[in-house]
């Protein structure tokens, strides 16, 4: 079996409740942290794993931390993103479900690092139930004096708030969580200035991803090195993969960053293979927003290397002929999905999302949109494939924040690889009325009958 | 500080921005602003037309930055090379902005108030295609009622955020916003009560297209053909400055004062706005000066004027001359192009 970090006690009875994960060895890294560690030696040791933040981006966790500014007095925040929104992705939900202790014994930890007296968990609103599991955990903590005042006898303090957003994809972008928090709207800022330095309230403040968060008691208890011993290069340690699609044994797994693609999805220890046995179409290696990956690029690299899951090799060969580790949702599609109706639904999905303040996003989502379902539902015309490339292009990089890029790529790489999709359904547009179009005749069989 | 842009030298102090610094240079390179208002606070960046390519980053840091930016929110550095008119990256994120403010835009020019001084328009004429690539119905609103003195018409709104700050800044309390998200985000009261509240009128100078117009002045008269002069009176709640737009002796509008930029030069109340339209309650100090180029100014008012001779009359019921004379004389045929049409 893999190394397990985050669901290593995950299916001990009773783990949800604090006495149970008190005598399995729960907040020992706080008492560790608090007791014989300097903040700054916790930041050492985070940077020393080389943890690589899990919301999506994959920004070192240690470096991250440095940032923030602690020269200029104003008291600082940390605040934990569990706005999970992105289609395809639903790690933190199993972890703040099953084993809320751990991510308010990550949130002490790490508030003590950053220094922080005031700290927030912000919570989507769709996880109102996860929302109250949340609060029961933080009152339980509060009542063992895990939270408050002068923790475990210290002169260090903590107060640790649960905020409950109200359904907005947007927030979980951290100067948008950050209005949202605020009482705003969810406007994403302008950056600069970057949260490190002016965030809520205009006070220095982190924003990290539940996972990441969830990593930080571990890595206190065992040291930053050890972490690192975990995984391959510079991605280090485990981490949770959201698998769903057409796979025999979707769910929550955790990995050991550096196991291959193939591995992973064939293995009888995580997907267990392909749905019925159906031929392999496509892959999301990292939810709604990154590239998707035709058949031939899922377990070989442009380049014919084995496609590892690490940041590195999910992205090799650029977004030509790679995708990126997301935040993990990985999603797998057999030769009856349609990429075309898939990519319609996401572009819904981003338009209904987009906040609408930066033009290029608000106009630019809708547009796409309406140009997919045109496609999709067969009217579609054959100059709207390269209408929509010229959209997308048009919108990534003009925005504010990353949901224009993320909108865009979805599109863009869906055109690059399924390109005759798009074409057969503009040239057969009887056929792709009929909604279950690739079930009765999967494209590898029509495919000859598109012409260029 | 010393910043280039498009080749251009100019000196500024720290914490000016890329926009602000072409500004003072002036000419060409200063990039236009639909969203970006000087007078009010935290505005800009959301309608990405302003967007230019920093080609150095400055002196100590010579990396140019990967994206385009936004010149109304991005400072100045030491040494920074700005690109605008001078990079086709620039010209076509613009180019491609502009589109996507117009693919849902009524483009109801001929009969919106806003038409003649709009900013919209004068950035369609530079930026914009003659062909549109939107086929799908465009989005509409429903048309919602906020008060006897401002006519919204959500149709035409860009989503500036310029009127929200206005009211947030300026009146005394804000009682309309920005509601919903993505395409479909609106200004609206949300409970459709009337903005009334003093020094509201503000958010129809501020409104750079013809969302926001002047309930007093709608369908009265197309802008070009008004005069404008400028004007003051007593107010002891505003500075009184003011812009007359007449029509004959007939005050048709009043408005503040704008500058090159089309923004105002200071705020007016919404009595002056809307309830002085007696010449006899202003001072006027004399006619206003407009661009060379602005479509107000080919009233050319201030010059003397030949007297122009329609005949209506005769050309509905004969034809005009030249088409006359084709007709009857079969010797002086029609162009070769005009045939064909």
């Amino acid at each position: 079996m893999a190394k397990k970090i985050l669901l290593d006690k995950i299916n001990i009875p009773g783990i949800k409740s604090y006495e149970v994960y008190r005598q399995n060895g729960g907040y020992a890294s706080v008492e560790k942290a608090i007791k014989t560690m300097t903040p700054d030696a916790i930041t050492e040791e985070v940077k020393a794993s080389g943890l690589r933040g899990r919301g999506g981006a994959g920004f070192p966790m240690g470096l991250k931390w440095s940032f923030i500014d602690k020269k200029s007095g104003k008291p600082r925040h940390l605040v934990c993103n569990a706005d999970e929104s992105e289609p395809g992705t639903f790690k933190d939900r199993y972890l703040m479900e099953h084993i809320p202790h751990l991510l308010i014994e990550g949130m002490i930890t790490s508030s003590y690092a950053l220094g922080a007296n005031l700290s927030y968990i912000y919570i989507r609103g769709e996880y109102m139930w996860v929302y109250k599991i949340i609060e029961r955990a933080i009152k339980e903590a509060y009542a063992a004096g895990w939270l408050g005042k002068n923790i475990l006898g210290s002169d260090y303090s903590l107060d640790l708030h649960v905020h409950c957003g109200a359904g907005a994809y947007i927030c979980g972008e951290e100067t948008a969580l950050i209005e949202s928090l605020e009482g705003k709207r969810g406007n994403p800022r302008i950056k600069p200035p970057f949260p490190a330095v002016s965030g809520l309230w205009g006070n220095p403040t982190v924003v990290n991803n539940v996972e990441s968060i969830s990593n930080v008691p571990w890595i206190v208890n065992n040291s930053g090195e050890e972490f690192a011993k975990i995984g391959l290069g510079r991605s280090t340690g485990t981490k949770l993969i959201s698998a769903s699609g057409h796979i025999k044994k979707p769910g929550v797994y955790e990995i050991e960053l550096g196991i291959t693609v193939d591995e992973f999805i064939n293995s009888e220890e995580y997907c267990g293979g392909m749905i019925d046995d159906r031929p392999i179409k496509a892959l999301i290696p990292g939810g709604s927003s990154v590239p998707i990956l035709p058949a031939h690029l899922i377990y070989k690299t442009a380049e014919g290397e084995d496609r590892l899951m690490t940041y590195e090799s999910l992205s090799e060969g650029g977004f030509a002929t790679g995708s990126m580790m997301g935040s993990g949702g990985f999603i797998v599609y057999n030769d009856t999905a349609c990429i075309v109706r898939n990519t319609w639904n996401f572009a819904k999905f981003y338009a209904h999302e987009s906040c609408g303040q930066c033009s290029p996003c608000r106009e630019g989502t809708g547009w796409m949109e309406k140009v997919l379902y045109r496609i999709e539902t067969g009217h579609g015309t054959s100059e709207d494939i390269d209408l929509l490339w010229d959209i997308q292009r048009k919108i990534e990089g003009n925005t504010i924040c990353p949901l224009g890029d993320a909108a865009a790529w979805p599109v863009a790489a869906a055109i690059r690889h399924f390109r005759e999709e798009f074409e057969y359904h503009i040239q057969f547009p009887e056929k792709v009325k009929n909604r279950n179009h690739f079930v009765d005749e999967p494209f590898e069989s029509i495919k000859h009958l598109v012409t260029k | 500080m010393k910043v280039i842009i498009d080749g251009h030298e100019i000196e500024v102090e720290p914490g000016t921005t890329i926009l602000q610094a072409a500004r003072m240079m002036g000419g060409p390179s200063v990039p236009p602003a639909m969203c970006y208002y000087s007078k009010l606070e935290d505005t800009g960046g959301n309608c990405r037309a302003c967007l230019v390519e920093v080609s150095k980053g400055s002196d100590a840091d010579e990396r140019p930055m990967p994206k385009l930016m936004a010149s109304c929110k991005t400072t100045v550095m030491d040494g920074m090379e700005v690109k605008n008119l001078s990079s086709p990256r620039v010209m076509e994120a613009r180019k491609a902005v502009t589109e996507f403010l117009l693919i849902n835009h009524p483009l109801d020019c001929p009969v919106c108030d806003q038409a003649g001084e709009c900013d919209l328009q004068n950035l369609s004429y530079q930026h914009g295609k003659e062909l549109t690539r939107f086929k799908e119905e465009k989005r509409t609103f429903e048309p919602e009622n906020i008060g006897d003195k401002i006519q919204l018409h959500m149709n035409r709104c860009i989503l500036c955020y310029r009127c929200v700050k206005t009211a947030e800044q300026i009146t005394d309390g804000r009682v309309h916003g920005v509601c919903g998200r993505g395409d479909h985000a609106q200004i609206s009261t949300y409970i459709t009560a009337a903005i009334d509240n003093d020094f509201s009128g503000n958010v129809i100078d501020v409104c750079p297209v013809g969302a926001l117009t002047d309930k007093t002045f709608r369908f009265k008269s197309r802008v070009w053909f008004n005069k404008p002069f400028n004007a003051h009176r007593d107010c002891d709640k505003c500075c009184g400055k003011t812009t007359l737009w007449m029509f004959g002796d007939e005050i048709q509008r009043v408005t503040a004062r704008k500058d090159v930029y089309h923004e105002v030069e200071e705020f007016i109340c919404n009595e002056c706005r809307f309830d002085h339209k007696d010449t006899a309650d202003w001072v006027v100090e004399g006619p206003r000066k407009f661009e060379k180029f602005s479509v107000i100014n080919q009233n050319n008012y201030t010059r003397k004027l030949d007297t122009v001779v329609i005949d209506t009359e005769k050309q509905i019921l004969k034809g005009r001359d030249q088409d006359r004379v084709k007709i009857s004389m079969t010797n002086v045929p029609f162009k070769e192009e005009e045939s064909k049409k």
